[in-house]
């Protein structure tokens, strides 16, 4: 069998996994399952692509593409001011709409709301950028061996490095800091948590920063590999709550294992049943995951 | 003016068509509170299984030339139980795990529907779905008239059938367990077995709108089940007002009357190379237009009645 499927499965497990961390923590934050985060993937990705443009046309010149990489430094500023600019936009459709449905209470008319504010904002990008998809870099990349027969080029393997300290910054952040704890709190019992002295108005706005920026790094590291489309983020999302709910909901570590679960059962199961049913995969681990052990692998059991 | 009576309808049987879904999708969201983000999926299921059952043989599965009678029954058993294998699942669990399994179902129909070429012809979809009436094919306005005869025919008995429904004993318990689920189980009543119900039965009536689509255009393809359709359904039934069987009827003309409109209007404003992209700004503007509401006025234009017991409308 080709080991070539473990280098594909890990690049899509970290676009997954990353994904997934906002997922499971707006799901155990704010208690709903957020169909907008896929859109905010793409959203991400295009604020990048056009940043990253506009820093090509202030500076006058083409950048040229780093080291042995496709891309100049330009799209490394462009990504840190798009990962800005993707929190603002969860904070901004949560100051729209999520808080003022919040105070009514029911949680279901959130996930209905973020469902219909997911279609209205993939719909936009795609009047404003058409359906057809865009690229970082037209420059080719060599796909290098690094043994047992896997090949991965310097970008897929600079990516993996990015989500690799994306990935251990967030969980020092959870497990080692107060805005971590007080996230666990709110998490945990939200009455509680302000009864405490917890702000937690303040964590959820956190919530939305850290969340949308993960979702923008992803969408990054999609658009760096793969490519830019309208429906990249929508595609995504299928996976994205399968490695949530694997993980465990609230888990950040699950949410990140269950997208390389998630990512290497696809890529290895696109050998035998072909690429088009890729999807089909994501959904399968998260029936039998609902079947077998709905609690997720790191989620507390429900009482 | 024949034509223009042909048109409406046409647009009123296509509309009805929609006000189906959307009365399957009362039943489940207005009554018993489940959310479902599959209706796509279980719409395609009717319409496949329908067209299979009454085509005559092609390069898909069956082709076995039954009554459309026949098609539409098969259709509501067929998406009936792929609901109730997804409910007997999920509904036990958090509520919105149902919203995304039905998310994840409708996907893999849709890729099933799209790749699976000698179960479900691929992208080519089906052809040849025999249409009702189709002797009176010559002359497009007794066509059209007979088909919304049938159409809204079958809409009534439908409505008429579910409103029975949530006035019974049954349809109370559906609300009651919407409405504080201990409380309706602290009287003895199995909340997951009432809510498997109302799943299974909103999505046949879904599955039956599928196919009665399917029969009157006469041909189907994947491209028409995509989450947009999904969206536009649940867009019909807040701004009719959920929970009202009345309001899932008139919000499906509605919006259907709203999206016919801008997209003529979008034909005549942008050259026909942007139209592709501007037809991305309908589901914006019914994706505002649903948030709107859902801010504004989330019990839609006629909301739930308060009272649907014809025992206490007597005595109020």
């Amino acid at each position: 069998m080709n080991l070539q499927f473990l280098a594909d499965g890990l690049l899509i497990g970290a676009m997954v996994g990353l994904g997934a961390i906002g997922v499971t923590l707006t799901y155990s934050i704010l208690g709903f399952a957020n169909f907008v985060h896929g859109e905010f993937i793409a959203w991400g990705a295009y604020a990048c692509l056009v940043i990253a443009g506009g820093i090509g046309l202030g500076v006058g010149m083409d950048i040229a593409p780093v080291g042995p990489f496709s891309i100049g430094w330009a799209v490394l500023i462009a990504g840190i001011i798009a990962m800005a600019f993707t929190g603002c936009l969860a904070l901004a459709l949560d100051w729209l709409l999520f808080s003022r449905l919040r105070k009514h209470g029911n949680a279901i008319v959130l996930v209905m709301a973020s469902f219909g504010a997911s279609m209205a904002l993939r719909a936009l990008l795609e009047f404003l950028f058409s359906s057809e998809p865009a690229y970082f870099s037209h420059e080719l990349q060599i796909a290098v061996p690094i043994g047992f027969g896997i090949r991965v080029t310097p970008d897929q393997m600079l990516m993996l490095a990015l989500t690799l300290v994306l990935v251990v910054g967030m969980h020092l952040l959870i497990t080692r800091t107060t805005i971590g704890r007080s996230m666990r709190a709110v998490s945990e019992n939200p009455s509680l948590a302000a009864v405490a002295g917890i702000d937690v108005a303040g964590v959820i706005r956190k919530t939305w920063l850290i969340g949308g920026a993960l979702a923008c790094a992803s969408g990054i590291v999609a658009g760096i590999t793969v490519q830019i489309r309208p429906y990249m983020g929508f595609d995504l999302l299928l996976p994205m709550f399968a490695a949530a709910i694997l993980g465990g909901i609230g888990s950040v570590p699950g949410a990140v294992i269950g997208g390389l679960i998630v990512g290497l059962a696809e890529s290895m199961a696109v050998q035998f049943v072909g690429a088009e049913y890729r999807a089909a995969i994501a959904f399968l681990l998260l029936i039998a995951v609902l079947l077998v052990r709905p609690a997720g692998l790191f989620g507390k059991r429900e009482a | 003016m024949i034509e223009i009576i042909a048109y409406l309808s046409f647009f009123l049987t296509t509309a009805l068509s929609y006000a189906l879904i959307c009365l399957g999708l009362n039943l489940q969201w207005g009554q018993t509170g489940l959310f479902n983000v599959g209706v796509a999926g279980f719409v395609a299921i009717g319409a496949y299984i329908s067209a299979m059952l009454t085509t005559p043989a092609g390069a898909h599965w069956g082709g076995y030339g039954l009554p459309i009678f026949v098609g539409w029954i098969g259709a509501m058993i067929g998406s009936g139980i792929a609901a109730a294998v997804i409910g007997a699942i999920t509904l036990r669990l958090r509520a919105d795990y149902l919203a995304i399994t039905t998310f994840g179902i409708a996907i893999v129909i849709q890729l099933f529907a799209l790749n699976a070429q000698s179960v479900t012809g691929g992208p080519f979809g089906i052809a040849f779905i025999p249409r009702p009436f189709n002797s009176l094919a010559e002359n497009p306005l007794g066509f059209n008239l007979a088909n919304l005869g049938l159409v809204a025919a079958v809409t009534l008995v439908t409505f008429l059938a579910l409103e029975r429904l949530v006035r019974s004993p049954w349809g109370r318990v559906l609300r009651a367990i919407r409405e504080d689920e201990t409380a309706a189980r602290a009287i003895g009543k199995n909340a997951n077995r009432f809510r498997l119900q109302a799943f299974v039965l909103g999505s046949a009536v879904m599955g039956l709108a599928g196919a009665v689509q399917g029969h009157f255009i006469g041909f189907i393809a994947p491209e028409n089940y995509l989450s947009a359709i999904t969206f536009q359904t649940w867009a019909m039934l807040i701004i009719g007002g959920s929970g009202n069987n009345k309001g899932a009827v008139l919000g499906a003309v509605l919006v259907w009357a709203l999206w016919s409109a801008s997209g003529a209007m979008m034909t005549t404003i942008f050259p026909p190379e942007a139209q592709a992209r501007a037809a991305a700004l309908q589901i914006v503007a019914i994706g505002v237009i649903m948030a709107a509401i859902l801010l504004l006025r989330p019990r839609g234009i006629f909301g739930e009645p308060v009272t649907v017991s014809r025992h206490l409308e007597d005595n109020g």
